[in-house]
């Protein structure tokens, strides 16, 4: 074949198609692009858009039947009884609780955060900014249950961190702190400071990677900039490094925040019996076989995150994720 | 953030940030060690000695094999159709424009958004209702709603990077859609694909809460150690099994790391 | 003569945007045939229309006699060169350049051999198992013309083939395409936005502004012919004249153009011309630009470099013969 003599090219302007089945479907996907989109998008959304979407509002639903104490049964009507009950003291505890705790998580994880990314945005280079980066990302995949697991051996009474203690002479610190009312407890491993410190633990690199990404986008003589004109490494911070980061930490709180509302597990294994929602939710539908109180249960994260996301959005924090 | 070369961190920022890392890995390299401990009955600290016997009683336990065994299988399988959703969906919303891909987008991560036990209540119930009864597939089902999205993030980003005039080329070189898909697109977004595998199978091999609500008797391996933890029957067994999970799921996450690594590809930029 | 490609009353409108409206345009087969007009003006458009990427929302366009609508890229004989080259980065340059072979079933060896010519021909060869990461912008650029001429295709589009390469690269580039095609014989269409390019390669070019055609023709039509005010400007640096002046010389109350070069500039203060004042110079090389007050007519002139010239701000007189005043068809 040799590119010569075009002009008397005998081949056809137009070529016929190349027939049979592959020939025809091709020619139809390219006639109709809208078909062939339905048909990549069909699956994804026959799944997610009806099954998932209605399975969530059959459950949303549900807050809005009532159960019968006697029989246990479920009483089909419609009735805001059961959001009555969600409004008991005891259940209002329980959110309060819980919102408390997901705000001390997320200030606690945005402090201890904030060095991390700040040096792997600002100082990290080349080999030290893979690792940097995978020193965040190997313990956010990591597996979840063994993390809890961990911390049960650093906190247990025998565990590591009473060792440490003791062999600072510090024991009487820990003692302190212990003893005193709703943060102490018998050990930290059955202790709110526990279930407080494995939550930080778990959903730390959510704040990081955010965070980070929110002062990749800082120009650096900003900072130069700022101390040329005389400002301390304080004022530095707080006048020009802190509003530029916020928008991460924002985009970070989210998650730690949302992730805190709905957990279950930490709670369980290293706390104290006082429940978070995410227990009472698996507490009503499991064993209580209250589903109605426990899909009113879930509709309150959602609708505090409904609200925090409706603010981060304001905040600019969709454009750090 | 660019800052001049050879300029180094403040002390006090350094320290910070090395302590910071620490925290995030010394409770992971603990589960090491313990998985070496002598001692069954508690958690003591520092172990009373080492030793390799707990290797071999975890290799006998049944209970532990069928754990492992069931979470390949579900892993392999959602991870499979992941794999299919993902990279459907992700064609389809960044090939063309049309009303409601901010929906679909929003719609493929909500199963993640959503506090993941809104999620295994919803689909216990619809299971319910719908009267199917718990099983290996109502499990898959569970992990593939939420595996979806990390296939779908990697696969959209490696078609935002990948130049729309290449599959136009393709189709003027005489290839029709499916040489194209085979020999273009196929090839230029496997590297994404493979990693967004490698992720969806590590998130469903930890996944616990859904599962919970999904999985009837049967245990995966995250079940089975929720399991421990609330009811200790062999503390050193656990602890072997703790370990052999970091580097099971440790590996998928180097490999997604190195395959997307490179950020930057030359995608017939022309400039 | 034998059209390689016919539009006739060929629209194609993106909502309620006319991309192209209305075009009728006849490509003669083995022409060099340029589409000239500004960004947006619906040059690319037309060029994705013949390429198959684009349907028509109305009219009908024909590739040797053949009517295309409906007829994806694929089933059309025509190749393209890409604006950004639109190389597969997981193939090295060699089956880059086979591949259009390769998706028809062409055997291995027959394509390789094929494709290595066709390198020849782009003046690249053995650059075969280079990644196209590893080319410079004017090395891919040969790729990516290799890879649609090993098709040997009825048509050969190019999208601003030049646009991203620097200027001593793109004047290279100008005289080897034209040589190519005259060696080739296929029939070449090619979108720029640089009057330059069109005029110095092309064998006829069409001027587009609004999704519409305003002239087809030779280079020197064009040039010095333009038909509208649009054309007179945008090809070259046309003096556009209002009627109200061009009535004054010609006797027709008509819209005029006169090239910067037809204009004598001399320092006379009397007698036949037009009076004027230079109120600028810009020196060019071989030649100087003035700029020119005329009565507050803003002209340019083109003299050669080393005229005597008068002193900026100075009064002028401007002659011009009338056979260089060219009338357009555009109504005053």
């Amino acid at each position: 074949m040799t590119i010569a003599a075009v002009q008397s090219n005998p081949t056809p302007a137009i070529l016929p198609g190349s027939g049979g089945m592959r020939g025809a479907l091709s020619d139809l996907f390219w006639r109709r692009p809208k078909f062939l989109l339905t048909l990549m998008l069909a699956p994804s959304l026959l799944w997610l858009g009806i099954v998932y979407i209605g399975s969530l509002f059959a459950l949303l639903a549900q807050s809005f039947f009532s159960i019968d104490e006697f029989s246990g049964l479920i009483n089909r009507e419609f009735t805001l009884k059961t959001y009555g009950d969600l409004f008991q003291a005891a259940n209002l505890d329980i959110i309060l609780r819980t919102v408390t705790m997901a705000a001390l998580v997320t200030l606690a994880s945005a402090v201890i955060a904030f060095p991390i990314a700040y040096y792997a945005a600002r100082y990290a280079r080349g080999r030290w900014k893979a690792l940097f980066y995978l020193g965040v990302m190997l313990p956010l995949w990591s597996s979840y249950l063994v993390k809890i697991y961990a911390w049960k051996l650093i906190l247990a009474k025998e565990g590591i961190l009473t060792w440490l203690l003791a062999k600072l002479n510090l024991l009487w610190l820990l003692d302190a702190w212990l003893s005193l009312p709703v943060v102490g407890g018998n050990s930290l491993s059955v202790s709110f400071t526990g279930t407080f410190i494995v939550f930080v633990y778990v959903w730390l690199p959510f704040m990081i990677l955010p965070v980070q990404a929110a002062l990749e986008r800082v120009p650096g003589n900003l900072v130069e900039a700022s101390s040329d004109l005389g400002a301390s490494p304080g004022q530095t911070f707080r006048n020009v490094l802190f509003p530029l980061a916020l928008p991460g930490i924002v985009a970070g709180s989210i998650f730690t925040f949302s992730l805190t509302l709905g957990d279950y597990i930490i709670p369980q294994i290293i706390g104290t019996s006082r429940l978070f929602i995410g227990q009472a939710v698996y507490s009503q539908q499991g064993t209580a076989g209250n589903i109605p109180l426990a899909a009113a249960f879930t509709v309150v994260p959602i609708v505090i995150m409904g609200f925090y996301l409706w603010g981060a959005k304001r905040m600019g924090a969709f454009d750090a994720l | 953030m660019r800052s001049d070369r050879g300029q180094s961190a403040p002390l006090g920022l350094k320290i910070a940030a090395a302590c910071g890392l620490l925290f995030l890995h010394l409770p992971i390299l603990l589960i090491f060690v313990y998985a070496f401990t002598t001692e069954e009955k508690s958690f003591v600290w520092p172990p009373p000695g080492l030793t390799t016997q707990w290797f071999a009683v975890t290799w006998n336990r049944p209970d532990v094999w069928d754990a492992l065994s069931l979470s390949v299988r579900v892993a392999a399988i959602s991870t499979a159709i992941a794999l299919v959703l993902g990279t459907l969906c992700a064609a389809a919303v960044s090939q063309t424009r049309f009303f409601g891909r901010e929906a679909i987008s929003l719609l493929v991560i909500l199963p993640i958004a959503l506090p993941g036990i809104i999620t295994g209540i919803a689909l216990r119930s619809a299971f319910a209702l719908a009267d199917i009864p718990f099983s290996f597939w109502t499990i898959v089902l569970g992990h593939a709603t939420f595996c979806v999205v990390v296939v779908y993030n990697n696969a959209v980003a490696r078609f935002r990077r990948t130049s729309g005039s290449m599959i136009e080329a393709s189709m003027d070189l005489g290839a029709d859609g499916f040489q194209t898909f085979r020999h273009v697109v196929l090839p230029n977004i496997a590297t994404a694909l493979l990693a967004g595998g490698m992720l969806a199978f590590a998130l469903s091999f930890d996944e616990v809460i859904v599962t919970t609500f999904t999985a009837g008797q049967q245990q995966t391996v995250p079940i089975w150690m929720l399991e421990e933890l609330i009811r200790p029957r062999q503390r050193p067994v656990t602890n072997v099994v703790a370990m052999v999970v970091v580097l099971v799921t440790l590996l998928p996450i180097l490999f997604a790391y190195y395959l997307t690594r490179d950020g930057d590809q030359i995608a017939g930029s022309g400039k | 003569m034998t059209s390689a490609v016919s539009f006739k009353q060929v629209s194609r409108h993106f909502g309620s945007v006319r991309a192209v409206d209305a075009v009728d345009l006849e490509i003669a087969a083995g022409e060099f045939f340029a589409m000239l007009g500004p960004s947006g003006s619906g040059k690319t458009t037309c060029l994705r229309l013949i390429a198959g990427f684009e349907q028509p929302t109305a009219g009908s366009i024909s590739i040797f006699g053949e009517r295309a609508e409906g007829v994806p890229p694929y089933r059309r004989n025509v190749n393209t060169v890409f604006q950004d080259y639109a190389l597969f980065p997981h193939l090295n340059v060699l089956d880059n350049v086979a591949y259009g072979l390769m998706v028809k079933g062409v055997g291995k060896t027959e394509r390789l051999k094929a494709a290595e010519e066709a390198l020849s021909l782009v003046r690249l060869p053995g650059y075969g198992t280079r990644r196209p990461g590893q080319l410079s912008g004017g090395q891919r650029q040969r790729v990516a013309l290799a890879r649609a001429l090993v098709n040997q295709p009825k048509v050969l589009l190019l999208d601003e083939p030049l646009g991203a390469l620097d200027l001593k690269l793109r004047e290279n580039m100008q005289e080897e395409l034209k040589s190519l095609q005259k060696v080739l014989g296929i029939t070449f269409v090619f979108v720029t936005h640089d009057q330059g390019e069109a005029l110095s390669m092309a064998d006829r070019v069409a001027v587009f502004n609004d999704g519409k055609i305003m002239q087809v023709g030779t280079p020197e039509d064009i040039y010095q012919r333009p038909n509208t005010r649009f054309v007179a400007d945008f090809v070259g640096s046309s003096n556009v004249l209002p009627p109200d002046f061009v009535q004054r010389y010609s006797g027709q109350h008509r819209w005029g153009s006169l090239r910067p070069e037809s204009i004598r500039v001399s320092s006379a203060t009397s007698g036949d011309g037009v009076a004027a004042r230079l109120v600028g110079t810009n020196y060019l090389g071989a030649t100087t630009r003035l700029a020119l007050d005329a009565d507050g007519l803003r002209l340019h002139a083109v003299v050669p470099a080393g005229t005597s010239l008068p002193a900026e701000g100075e009064a002028v007189m401007l002659t011009f013969n009338r056979d260089s005043l060219h009338l357009m068809d555009e109504p005053a």
